[in-house]
């Protein structure tokens, strides 16, 4: 390869002086120091965070307690760095929910896998999985950093459902056939 | 061999596209072969055709002729024929190719005919996609991306029915999902020979059901999940365990009985979730007997062997194969091999018996064969046996010679391919005189008197073919890798061979079927490579005069030989 020899534009007398430079930079000191902080004391202090951030991936029930995740595992099949593994299984008949049937055994996101990309939250056909504004994730060992179903449910809470589509159904069941 | 009859072929144009096609070749599979799908939910080719779904309507015509001279009538505008369309759509599962026969799939009446039906359908339909089984190999999913609207205009209240149906111990029914298609009702009636199955009800009340006091209960209930398009059948074992788009796909053959049923298996990262028929129109067409996708469960058996052992010691596997060869030193072996065994293992076991110069026994198993898809013979593979050499007649249920070389102490070691040799009638006393050497997958009285324990693979877990009652060789494939501690039966073998002083021979199948090739004139042109997915047939009659226990099946009839013996 060729070598272009380039040569350094000498300093000029004031430059040499240092003098500009150094009254240029304490002028932005003093005016930064009448103006209010810009930064905060974390962790005491956290940051509000803006309305749509994708933090840690979570699972939410409905306003009943219902968990709204039916293992279809479609987050599992469209998560890039596969983090999300999911373990199927069938919710009993008697149960409370049995008219939903299906719920998952064992919900398992390694978060040292995550890239925090919201598709599980995009694809989720029963808007069971969020990602909320959570944003620290931390833990000593790798098996910590994986977040259990239990955990998910801790970290997601209940969120306001639109559409009702189970109570629904079970409205239909009881009722029965119209004509 | 003899060639079948060339099929009388009829020319058919489908969209534009001329045919021949033979005789009898229904619209649809015509269609398939020129490349063009045509949506169906109840037409399926090994059934008979009712025509209820409605989707597979399509524009047809003749080729216009005068009525009074019969000479054809020409467009001007083209200069062709002109073609006479039916003003209304017709099915195409329920009619034949006739020569001249012109179709149109791709017009917008074709296409409205397909949004109407799918409409329909879809009115009363469930969302439950999921949370359904069926998602991912759904008809109904399907269709509704090519010709479904989207949206619902139906306000009314939707049909409520019975969602978890138990039809009999392993199908679930979904009513609520069910297009009342009748495929179901048709296999059980037809192929199954058991009619339990039928409608009730009128319009949007029709209900699947069994008939009052019966059960879905017969051994090939599990085809009609498989040949339901939409959800509503359900395998009990199979339902809410993975989805179906996560499973990998294996050929294999079902080991159940000689019949070879062509089956794949589905698999997730090591673990098996189900097997289903695969379709073979010279075996099993696109069934397969409900016994046969539980054997799965063997991989993760509680009595796998998993250790090699010496006097039941933990051991490694060379010198579990050097204790072995010095048992060989000491002559007088006798080896028992398995019509379980594949055809590449009951070679190299030939091969084991023909380096010891020791005689080769095998074990029969013998039920009632149930005329359709499982047969008298247990075994998957007893003409694999006979054509690779290893016995030359057909064996027998009990090892009474043998019982009888080890009582009179000509016996002093056996070797035992996956056979328990007290199953087959040696008596722990006989088991005890004797050193053995046993290779196998489970634990056993065998494996418990066996000197040297050697842990093999299943079927899943390993490759190779099998040869059926039809002496047609299947080949299958390796689903998941082979259980900790357990060894390749060919490998173990090989070793055997090698450490019994017969050199070495390959233990990597397709460089082994090359000697395979070599030594076996039967299978002289074949590789395990090119064997094709639906089998080859070998030529039999070297042994036509034996009396096979086969009764008749589905695809094969007993030569006169057997007949005799089933007869009698």
């Amino acid at each position: 390869m060729a070598v272009i020899p380039v040569s350094r534009k000498p300093l000029s007398f004031a430059e040499r002086t240092y003098i500009p430079q150094i009254l240029g930079g304490l002028k932005i000191t003093f005016k930064r120091m009448l103006k209010p902080a810009e930064t905060m004391e974390y962790p005491e202090q956290r940051p509000e965070i803006p309305k749509h951030y994708r933090g840690v991936p979570t699972l939410v029930k409905d306003p009943n307690g219902r968990e709204k995740c039916v293992s279809c595992q479609l987050c599992e099949f469209v998560c890039p760095p596969k983090a999300i593994r999911i373990t199927p299984g069938e919710i009993p008949l008697d149960a409370p929910t049995g008219h939903v049937e299906k719920a998952p055994q064992a919900f398992d996101i390694d978060m040292l896998r995550c890239i925090y990309c919201g598709l599980c939250q995009e694809v989720c056909p029963e808007e069971a999985i969020f990602l909320q504004n959570q944003y620290s994730m931390t833990g000593y060992t790798r098996a910590e950093m994986v977040n259990h179903k239990d955990r998910l449910y801790e970290l997601g809470g209940t969120l306001p459902d639109q559409h009702h589509k189970w109570d629904k159904k079970k409205a239909a069941e009881e009722h029965g056939n119209a004509h | 061999m003899i060639a079948p009859p060339k099929p009388e072929l009829v020319t058919v144009n489908i969209d534009g596209k001329e045919i021949a096609v033979p005789k009898g070749t229904n619209v649809i599979e015509a269609a398939r072969l020129v490349g063009v799908d045509v949506p169906h939910y109840c037409y399926h080719p090994k059934l008979a055709i009712v025509g209820n779904c409605r989707m597979c309507l399509v524009e047809m015509g003749m080729p216009a002729v005068d009525p009074a001279t019969k000479a054809p009538v020409i467009d001007p505008a083209t200069g062709k024929q002109k073609i006479n369309w039916i003003p209304r759509p017709q099915i195409g599962c329920g009619t034949n190719a006739a020569p001249g026969l012109h179709i149109r799939t791709n017009t917008p009446m074709v296409k409205d005919c397909r949004e109407g039906v799918m409409e329909f359908l879809l009115i009363n339909h469930p969302l439950d996609c999921p949370i359904c089984d069926q998602a991912g190999e759904c008809k109904l999913q399907e269709q509704a991306t090519g010709y479904g609207r989207g949206y619902s205009r139906f306000i009314e209240q939707k049909n409520v029915k019975p969602k978890r149906t138990q039809l009999g111990p392993r199908v679930t029914l979904d009513d609520e999902r069910c297009v009342l298609c009748s495929r179901c009702i048709r296999f059980s009636r037809d192929i199954a020979k058991d009619d339990v199955l039928g409608f009730i009800d009128r319009g949007s009340h029709s209900t699947l059901t069994c008939y009052p006091g019966k059960k879905l209960e017969n051994n090939y209930s599990l085809n009609t999940v498989d040949i339901c398009p939409v959800g509503a059948l359900t395998s009990t074992d199979f339902r809410f365990k993975m989805r179906v788009w996560f499973l990998k796909q294996t050929n294999s053959i079902d080991t159940e009985s000689s019949v070879g049923a062509n089956t794949v298996v589905w698999s997730r990262e090591g673990a098996i979730y189900r097997i289903t028929p695969r379709r073979n129109d010279e075996v099993n067409d696109t069934w397969m007997a409900d016994t046969g996708r539980v054997l799965y469960k063997q991989v993760k058996a509680d009595n796998r062997l998993t250790s090699v052992k010496i006097n039941g010691a933990d051991s490694g596997l060379d010198i579990a194969v050097n204790a072995a060869a010095e048992l060989f030193k000491a002559g007088s072996v006798a080896i028992v091999g398995s019509g379980r065994s594949s055809v590449e293992e009951q070679f190299l076991t030939r091969k084991l018996a023909t380096t010891l110069k020791a005689p080769a026994h095998l074990v029969s198993r013998v039920g009632e064969g149930d005329r359709l898809l499982i047969s008298a013979d247990r075994n998957p593979n007893v003409r694999g046996a006979l054509v690779t050499g290893l016995i030359a007649a057909l064996p027998s249920a009990q090892l009474t010679e043998l019982a009888a070389q080890i009582d009179a102490g000509k016996v002093k070691t056996v070797v035992s391919v996956g056979e328990d040799l007290a199953a087959a009638g040696l008596s722990a006393a006989q088991l005890a005189k004797v050193a053995i050497v046993y290779l196998g997958t489970y634990a056993n009285e065998t494996s418990a008197a066996a000197r040297v324990v050697l842990p093999t693979l299943t079927v899943f877990e390993k490759g190779g073919t099998f040869v059926n009652q039809q002496f047609r060789v299947q080949k299958f494939l390796k689903a998941v890798p082979g259980a900790e501690g357990a060894t390749d039966d060919l490998v173990v073998l090989a070793k055997l061979v090698a450490a019994a002083g017969g050199g070495s021979v390959p233990s990597e199948i397709n460089t082994l079927w090359k000697t395979i090739a070599a030594e076996v004139p039967a299978l002289g042109t074949m590789t395990f490579a090119n064997l094709p997915e639906t089998g080859l047939l070998l030529d039999a009659t070297p042994w036509s005069a034996l009396p096979f226990a086969e009764g008749e099946t589905l695809h094969y009839k007993p030569t006169k030989a057997a007949q005799l013996v089933v007869g009698s």
